[in-house]
């Protein structure tokens, strides 16, 4: 668990498989089984060929920082975390995915970090945020 | 089909103020349209389209339409695209001019952020948006975004804050001839990247200001502009995209310009080469680095250069921009841009820019929109205009 707010995210019955996995602290990624597309933030169907034969596939979560930005004056429920990261990581399966880096040394912060995911708990909710630490 | 020429614009207004707490969203509207009207020599009874965006009071477009008393719409579009929204409309007012639907189009944008009104952050701020519980939960701001755009530039290519810094000072030195600018004052380099940082590598001085106010645009058929005694100002082509995270696959380091860009140009039969001014939505200075680049007026990865080189500078830069001086220093009314980047380009052509700023026989112009964030998803929006007949 980072120390950053765990807002709760609206639950699409349609993804709660990717949800209900956070909460038990697994990465699974909407993977297409017609065209291989593993895409992005995930949804029941393929965004490139339209196809609903979506599978979930495990994650390790690994991947390297892609861009990323320390937040100094935050706002709403983060307007007492700052500083904080917020950061696209490209997973070691393609896909960038908008999060936070936890656990980080902001001076050596790098784009091509190596980081790993996290998961934080959603309070009264079978859900958890998908964050990541520098490995 | 092409617009080309098929439509000009009459009549442009800016609204005056930026600091509007005693008067109405509504009100604001009102007065803009009558205003560009009143450009255009044309009145309320004369408009037969109405074209807004989500910053409209009320119903769509319906209750500003009874609101102002305009009582024969016969096309009406609220396309919303963010602060790409209006420029959007010049060009599907322009097809619609064009195939017959309507002949006097109007087109507002008001808004209120100093004062109360909405906030900026587009879907941001919408939780039925399928995007909010994988991106808003992890305190995303409108800044934060554009600054991971700036991040990856800057990786990719070397680009520096200092250079950033360098639109803003441009815009700075434009808008110290506008009275009615926010920021009057020209800013130094190290004034920008010695202000506050609010998102690396992003400071409070690359930010565009927060303004109450508004604008409108009346864009006619030709046949209409012919018996105007005012300059109007042809529409020779217009683009627009949609660019978003793409399943995953997105690249910061372009926005929807690179899409909408060239279909402007082509639909004008111009080159990048041929323009004079340019209008560039200016959210934010890594916004103008990545547009300028997107539009073709320098190579990708060089804008840094490119404006370094005094290249955005009025008036005898390569490519002077932004002459009221934007929204970095004028006027960003609503937390949108896209209106006032049409209306100083409409200035521009008529020769009505102020002297300090005015481009020299400048026959050619862009005006060019962003909406949404870069670093997300947003519209995109270009427009080629000419100086036609003043």
């Amino acid at each position: 668990m980072s120390n950053l707010p765990t807002p709760k995210p609206p639950i699409d019955p349609a993804i709660a498989v990717y949800w209900s996995a956070a909460a038990e602290g697994r990465l699974v990624l909407p993977t297409c089984t017609d065209c291989g597309l593993v895409h992005w933030y995930p949804r029941p169907f393929c965004p490139d060929c339209s196809s609903r034969n979506i599978v979930w596939t495990d994650s390790d979560g690994d991947g390297e920082i892609y861009s990323f930005t320390i937040t100094r004056r935050g706002q709403g429920v983060y307007r007492d975390s700052s500083p904080y990261v917020l950061a696209y990581v490209e997973l070691d399966e393609g896909p960038r995915v908008l999060s936070n880096i936890v656990d980080a040394d902001l001076e050596t912060l790098a784009i091509g970090q190596r980081v790993s995911a996290t998961f934080d708990i959603v309070p009264d909710e079978d859900a958890a945020l998908l964050r990541f630490h520098p490995t | 089909m092409s617009i080309r020429g098929a439509a000009h614009i009459a009549g442009v207004y800016e609204h005056p103020g930026r600091h509007l707490p005693d008067t109405s969203l509504a009100l604001i509207h009102a007065e803009v349209a009558i205003g560009a009207l009143a450009d255009a020599g044309l009145t309320v009874g004369d408009v037969d389209a109405y074209f807004c965006a989500g910053d409209a009071p009320g119903f769509g477009g319906i209750s500003f339409a009874e609101y102002l008393g305009i009582d024969n719409v016969s096309y009406t579009d609220t396309t919303e695209t963010g602060g790409s929204s209006y420029l959007i409309h010049v060009g599907h007012a322009a097809a619609a001019i064009a195939a017959g639907k309507c002949r006097v189009a109007l087109i507002t944008l008001a808004g209120k952020p100093r004062t109360g009104g909405r906030r900026p952050g587009g879907s941001g701020n919408v939780s039925t948006a399928p995007e909010f519980g994988f991106e808003t939960v992890y305190g995303t701001s409108v800044l934060g975004l554009y600054a991971l755009a700036a991040q990856r530039h800057m990786y990719e290519f070397g680009t520096t804050s200092e250079q950033l810094a360098e639109i803003k000072v441009a815009a700075s030195l434009h808008a110290q001839h506008n009275p009615r600018a926010f920021l009057p004052n020209p800013v130094t380099i190290e004034e920008v990247v010695e202000s506050p940082l609010v998102s690396d590598p992003l400071h409070r001085l690359d930010s565009c200001v927060i303004t109450d106010g508004g604008g409108a645009l009346v864009v006619v058929h030709p046949d209409i502009a012919k018996d105007l005694a005012r300059h109007t100002i042809p529409v020779l082509g217009h683009g627009e995209a949609l660019k978003h995270l793409d399943a995953g696959r997105i690249d910061l380091t372009h926005t929807g310009a690179s899409a909408s860009g060239p279909r402007a140009f082509a639909e004008a039969g111009v080159t990048p080469a041929d323009i004079d001014y340019a209008s560039i939505y200016d959210s934010f200075t890594i916004t103008v680095l990545e547009t300028i680049e997107d539009l073709g007026f320098c190579a990708k990865g060089q804008g840094g250069v490119f404006v370094s080189e005094g290249g955005l500078v009025a008036p005898h830069g390569r490519l002077p921009f932004n002459t009221d001086g934007g929204g970095l220093c004028n006027n960003h009314p609503a937390n949108r841009g896209g209106m006032t980047k049409v209306v100083e380009a409409v200035r521009q052509l008529r020769g009505e820019a102020h002297a300090a700023v005015q481009v020299p026989d400048c026959e050619l112009a862009v005006a060019h929109g962003t909406g949404g964030s870069i670093a997300t998803r947003m519209g995109s929006a270009t427009l080629v205009l000419g100086r036609g007949e003043g």
